[in-house]
């Protein structure tokens, strides 16, 4: 029989055991009956020789090894039985690990989803990133470098150890049928599904011969494209759809939720087929590339065969590759700084759930105590310590996992609103879901502080001195206990102050990082991204005469004041950045300081309302031909002139504009163009303009891709939209707006990490203060029933109701002293912490401290004044009779 | 008579194995069996008997079954299983070497002392 089968059929086997033992007995009585015991003489000598049936039964018991089960088994029920007698107690103790744990769940889910699933293809682990890298690269500041494709196409055919295949990001406009659309696509390697290891949900994927120049224009369709404009219908395989005006042939569609370098793209086509210029050179780098290590091949064999081919691609082409190097690195999703923020957030929750673990323990330390005369009886009976503390824990651990259940119910409704509720967009959204590593943080989280934080009370299960226990009254509140008490009151005033003193850091820090000037006129001002009807692109006449109209246009519309194009505009909707130099002699690309440049027509700063302080706007007069000019920012002023004063009239060089210098007509002040919360403490701060009009036709057609509209209106922006779409069709019926935003909204979105930081820490903040209050009202009421027949003795010599009430106050006021010393010292070093993780947090201050600790100081008064008051109302003949 | 001694700790499931190797017996049969063959020598604890033969048996050195004695009672028949046997012979080979050495040293200890 084995352990499962002795478990389950315990009954027969305790009839079998007592069958056993009844035929050794008789057996032996017997025998001696026959040699002439007497019946009853021979029954006895048996059991004798025996020793006990019951104690050897127990034994043999004890040999199946099925015990602890069986004794796990009755604790439960025990558990069970006292929590249904006590259903207030267990109701607060069960909601209140609900919430600790539902939150710490909440919080986990996300963190699980965004940064410790795997990518969502096969085999991740063998997926590697390729970056190319040169020492002038920032990557911080511009992230990882992409690959030239010349150099793509040699890795990939050179790479013995790796499968390659590349993507390039790239925008244009459908049109066709409907409203022109504004589309993200993603041109690919004809082997990237392969790579990827994804299956298409229809159709086939590009052909090698797909992927060269020439070939028939294919397209794969993104998921959410096809639901769209084809409502998920099978016949869009084989129909066209016209992207910048070309026809492509519908091949394929991508299986729901695909993502490719972390963005669903709305088409797909093949990467040889493009024939844009940047494409045939080494110099830019756009090819993302992706690889999957091929089989028995290491990581480390890639990166040393990456770097023999790039040492080959070094001498061979010198001007292009000569510092250039490559690194292979594992795979992983693109998630930005979105980790740290969610780290402080589970921090901060997990300080809740410490709150609410430590709440939990006192109750239970309270019942402990009461209940030291029932388990000193148990005790008495024969049970072993340790038998008394496995019963105790099985009752905490009881709770716990009551309480976690509850808590992950509550998470699985919690977590979808905290996703939408996320300022932007949540990187890996789709991924944050309730898998298993969120059930075993569950269960682990549940039962770790269930059993932790029942241990201090069951560990005061008795251990001697039984005796002394059973005669005292049990109601003396020993020592040790008392002490235990104080400690998690104090704990849980220390958690709270951190977390109130964090959620008013943030309060501050918002107070006044919206009272900052944004350095521009935010209100009434529409932005909006503009792509020009693909049609107009392949000629600079016409690009110019295009843009020129959209001017012309917008500004005839009723309620427009004014209208500019701009290519980046502030609070941080992109920025390009270039080195410049105040004389002639401009030294190496490294140590030339950085400016941000942006590419603007005349109207732009009245449409933003940025001050001029010295000099001139631009004017119709700066054209193509004349001297190029620029204004520039006060900070650009005082880094490069010393001052607006000395600017005016002085010359820029900025060698990757490829022309210039740039004589300074106007200094205007400066925007905050990386967010309120960022600018100030932003690496490169210093801005100039320069006229779109006098952007060399090298550059239109890309710079005409990225440029905005910008238009200050007379009635609320966004109700202008429709008027300006009707008004701007472009030639051919196909220009679009897209990406419709306010200068308000924008600057607002600017702080909505502050804000949501601030609204998640204010309701910490309020757990944390509840919980704490609950807390030390019950720990109050229980230490001052403890006290009933003291406090009676001192009412009947004469204690006023006045003094009794300020004694048990006094113990709650040393207390909440000294949580508020130890949360000070804490609350210091975690608002080190928010300063570091957060951007534009002010310093912590000494009225930070004065706002928010008399909060928790009065609440915590208020819920021991309750306890004693009752306390002073004792009836000292009732009290010294109740024992 | 003279006082018995205490079994050796361990070897009350040494005796048990190879009582139960010369073939299928009950309890109380063992307990006889001990008794008769130890010839009062040592004493073997009736009660400590049965849980040492419930431990064999679920760690699978004994099975047992139900059958009928000779007086017609049904009482719990213990036999030794392949493993069981495997686990007799090794450990009477190393009580046998145990008991070698423990004699040797008891020899020259005396030996030392002329």
């Amino acid at each position: 029989m084995n352990w499962w089968q002795r478990l389950l059929r315990r009954n027969k086997m305790e009839e079998q055991l007592e069958k056993e033992m009844r035929f050794h007995l008789e057996q032996h009585a017997s025998e001696l009956i026959a040699c002439g015991v007497s019946p009853a003489e021979a029954r006895r000598r048996a059991r004798m020789a025996l020793g006990g049936p019951e104690q050897v039964k127990e034994e043999c018991r004890d040999a199946r090894g099925t015990r602890w089960v069986e004794d796990f088994w009755q604790d439960l029920r025990y558990a069970t039985r006292m929590l249904r007698q006590r259903p207030g107690f267990a109701a607060v103790a069960i909601l209140t690990l609900a919430l600790g744990v539902g939150a710490s769940t909440v919080m986990f889910t996300v963190v699980n989803g965004v940064l410790l699933r795997p990518l969502p293809y096969p085999q991740p682990d063998r997926l590697v990133a390729v970056h190319g890298h040169t020492e002038t690269w920032n990557a911080k500041l511009y992230g990882e470098q992409n690959v030239a494709y010349p150099d793509f196409l040699d890795y990939k055919r050179e790479s013995r150890s790796l499968t390659l295949a590349g993507s390039i990001f790239n925008d244009g406009t459908v049109s066709g049928s409907g409203d022109p659309e504004h589309v993200e696509f993603q041109e690919i390697s004809s082997n990237l599904f392969s790579v990827l290891g994804v299956n298409l949900a229809q159709g086939r994927v590009f052909l090698p011969e797909d992927d060269r120049s020439g070939a028939a224009p294919v397209a794969i369709l993104g998921y959410t494209f096809w639901q769209r404009h084809f409502s998920g219908r099978a016949d869009a395989l084989g129909a066209s759809v016209t992207l910048d005006g070309k026809l492509y042939t519908v091949v394929g569609i991508t299986p729901a939720g695909f993502r490719l370098r972390d963005t669903e793209p709305d088409l797909l086509t093949p990467l040889g087929q493009d024939t844009a210029k940047f494409l045939q050179s080494r110099g830019p780098h756009p090819v993302g590339v992706v690889a999957r290590l091929k089989s028995g091949a290491t990581l480390a064999q890639a990166q040393e065969e990456l770097s023999l081919i790039g040492r080959h691609l070094a001498e061979q082409f010198k001007d292009t590759n000569a510092d250039r190097s490559f690194k292979a690195e594992q795979l992983r999703p693109q998630v930005g700084n979105v980790g740290s923020t969610l780290w402080l957030l589970l921090g901060a929750v997990g300080l809740v759930l410490l709150i609410a673990c430590t709440n939990v323990a006192s109750l239970l330390l309270a019942r402990a105590v009461s209940r030291e005369r029932e388990l000193a009886v148990r005790g008495a009976l024969g049970a072993g310590r340790g038998r008394l503390v496995r019963q105790c824990l099985t009752e905490s651990a009881l709770l716990g996992l009551f309480g976690g259940a509850l808590g992950v119910g509550l998470a699985a409704l919690g977590f979808q609103p905290f996703v939408a509720f996320w300022p932007g967009t949540l990187p890996r959204a789709e991924e944050v879901q309730l898998d298993w590593r969120v059930l075993l943080f569950a269960l682990s989280v549940s039962l770790a502080s269930g059993i932790l934080f029942g241990l201090a009370p069951a560990l005061r299960a008795p251990a001697g001195e039984l005796e002394q226990v059973l005669r005292a009254s049990g109601r003396s509140v020993v020592g040790s206990s008392r002490r235990l008490h104080s400690t998690f009151v104090i704990s849980e005033l220390a958690l709270a102050v951190v977390l109130l003193v964090a959620a008013g850091m943030l309060g501050r820090t918002l107070l006044h990082l919206t009272s900052l000037d944004p350095g521009l006129n935010i209100r009434n001002v529409l932005v909006s991204r503009m792509a020009l009807s693909p049609g107009v692109l392949a000629d600079t006449g016409r690009i110019r005469a295009a843009w020129q109209d959209v001017l012309e246009r917008a500004r005839r519309v009723p309620g427009v004041q004014s209208v500019a194009i701009v290519d980046t505009f502030p609070m941080r909707e992109g920025n390009n950045t270039l080195g410049y130099w105040p004389t002639a002699v401009v030294p190496p690309e490294k140590e030339r300081p950085l400016t941000l440049a942006t590419s603007v027509s005349p109207e732009y700063f009245n449409v933003m309302g940025i001050p001029l302080r010295q000099g001139r706007f631009f004017g119709e007069q700066d054209r193509m031909g004349g001297e190029p000019v620029v204004v520039i920012d006060e900070v650009l002023a005082q880094q490069a002139f010393g001052g607006g004063q000395n600017a005016l009239g002085k010359r820029l060089w900025v060698p990757d504009m490829g022309y210039g210098p740039f004589v300074v007509v106007g200094v205007v002040g400066h925007v905050r163009h990386w967010g309120l919360a960022a600018d100030d403490q932003a690496q490169i701060r210093a801005q100039f303009y320069y006229p779109f009009a006098q952007l060399p036709d090298k550059y239109l057609r890309r710079w005409s891709e990225l440029m905005s509209i910008a238009v200050r209106t007379e009635i609320a922006p966004l109700s202008e939209v429709e008027s300006l779409r009707r008004e701007l069709p472009g030639a051919a019926g196909d220009q679009v707006l897209y990406e419709v935003r306010t200068m308000e909204q924008l600057a607002g979105d600017s702080l909505a990490l502050q804000r949501f930081l601030l609204l998640l820490f204010g309701i910490f903040a309020g757990l944390a203060l509840v919980l704490a209050c609950i807390g030390i009202y019950g720990v109050l009421a229980y230490l001052t029933g403890q006290r009933v027949p003291e406090i009676g003795i001192r009412i009947a010599l004469g204690a006023r109701p006045g003094s009794v009430v300020w004694l048990v106050l006094r113990q709650s006021l040393g207390m909440i002293l000294i949580g508020v010393g130890f949360g000070t010292a804490a609350a210091l070093a975690a608002g080190r912490v928010l300063h570091r993780l957060v951007e534009g947090m002010q310093p912590i201050e000494v009225s930070t401290f004065v706002l928010t600790i008399p909060v928790l100081v009065v609440a915590a008064l208020f819920a021991s004044f309750l306890p004693a008051r009752r306390a002073s109302r004792v009836d000292p003949v009732i009290a010294l009779r109740q024992d | 008579m003279q006082p018995k001694s205490d079994l050796p700790q361990g070897t009350l499931d040494l005796l048990i194995l190879k009582v139960v190797a010369l073939g299928p017996v009950h309890g109380y049969a063992i307990a006889q069996r001990l008794e008769q063959v130890s010839r009062h020598v040592v004493q073997v604890p009736q009660g400590s008997l049965y849980p040492a033969l419930h431990r064999l048996e679920n760690r699978g050195l004994l099975t047992a079954d139900w059958k009928e004695t000779e007086t017609g009672r049904e009482a719990k028949f213990y036999r030794l299983t392949g493993k069981g046997r495997t686990q007799l012979e090794a450990e009477a080979a190393s009580w046998e070497r145990l008991t070698e050495a423990v004699a040797l040293i008891l020899k020259l200890s005396e030996g030392g002392a002329k």
